[in-house]
């Protein structure tokens, strides 16, 4: 359990550095290593399912913020500091790799071992079901009002944003939307 | 930002990256949502990286080529049925679950992409009104 206090550790210190620093840019990356540390923490705690929909979710939120905290082109510039970034992604790559192989190697085989919640469900699905996927099944006739629940919150963001940019494309000329 | 301007893209490097790999991030995409049964994965981390595909578009080639190769109205005659077919699935299920599945996939890519083309164009009536 050693790694997952390293890991919370390493996400509590990028967030304090989020909040302190005056960079805007630099905070919003500050928040994707939080993100990032919360998908190791997802993949050591055995849910590797969470730890790519965290990942993949962070990545997107983390190109909406650069693009909405950046106006115009920044300097960027990486000369004079090409043994610092060797270094560090030398460092990083390494220690992803470790990680990695770690909690990979932790996931037990799917279907080994049931959770205590999940039980009762998979002794009452009917027999005429158990046809090889067994998860999509819970999916979609024990969990579909989750689910529903879900995709229904985005769909109705997406409604919204639809409808807001709508109005902007009227005033602004069309393009597109 | 690293790119000059949202309308031109980026450089030749990155369109020829994008170009190549795009293929490849379209069909992992798939990949993880069908299989999210079995393995890691599923409908939503899936329609993530559908979305996420046409982001790369957008951020290589600029917002004029990611809007002609996909339109707000198709992504709204895409949404609407696979929304509607989700809807029936819950309420009856009758539906199979990878049809389900792909239909997960699908309101959630073209409802990310969506929220972030409206993200961009707001963006930049900002820009013009000051």
């Amino acid at each position: 359990m050693i790694e997952i206090h390293l890991v919370l550790i390493f996400m509590i210190a990028a967030a304090v550095i989020a909040v302190s620093v005056k960079d805007l840019l630099s905070s919003v990356v500050a928040i994707g290593a939080v993100g990032v540390g919360l998908a190791m923490a997802f993949l050591l705690l055995k849910a590797p399912d969470l730890a790519i929909l965290q990942l993949v979710v962070e990545i997107l939120s983390l190109i909406i913020l650069v693009h909405a905290t950046t106006r115009q082109d920044l300097p960027f510039s990486t000369s004079g500091r090409w043994l610092f970034n060797t270094i560090s992604t030398l460092f990083f790559v390494v220690v992803f790799l470790m990680v990695a192989h770690k909690a990979l190697k932790g996931i037990p085989i799917v279907g080994a071992s049931l959770p205590g919640a999940v039980q009762p469900i998979m002794e009452n699905v009917p027999a005429k079901e158990e046809t090889g996927n067994l998860v999509a099944t819970i999916l979609m006739k024990t969990r579909a009002i989750d689910t529903l629940g879900e995709v229904a919150a985005l769909f109705t963001a997406v409604v919204g944003v639809l409808a807001i940019s709508r109005k902007i494309g009227r005033t602004g000329g069309g393009n597109g939307l | 930002m690293v790119y000059k301007s949202p309308n031109k893209g980026m450089t030749v490097i990155v369109k020829t990256v994008t170009r190549l790999t795009l293929a490849f991030i379209l069909i992992y995409g798939i990949y993880i949502g069908m299989t999210g049964g079995v393995s890691p994965g599923g409908g939503f981390t899936g329609g993530v990286i559908l979305a996420l595909a046409f982001v790369h578009i957008m951020l290589a080639f600029g917002k004029e080529a990611a809007l002609r190769k996909l339109r707000a109205n198709t992504l709204r005659m895409v949404m609407g049925p696979a929304a509607f077919i989700f809807l029936l699935g819950v309420a009856t299920g009758r539906v199979p679950e990878e049809i389900g599945a792909i239909c997960e996939m699908v309101i959630v890519g073209t409802g990310l992409f969506a929220i972030f083309i409206a993200l961009v164009l707001a963006s930049k009536s900002d820009r013009n009104s000051e």
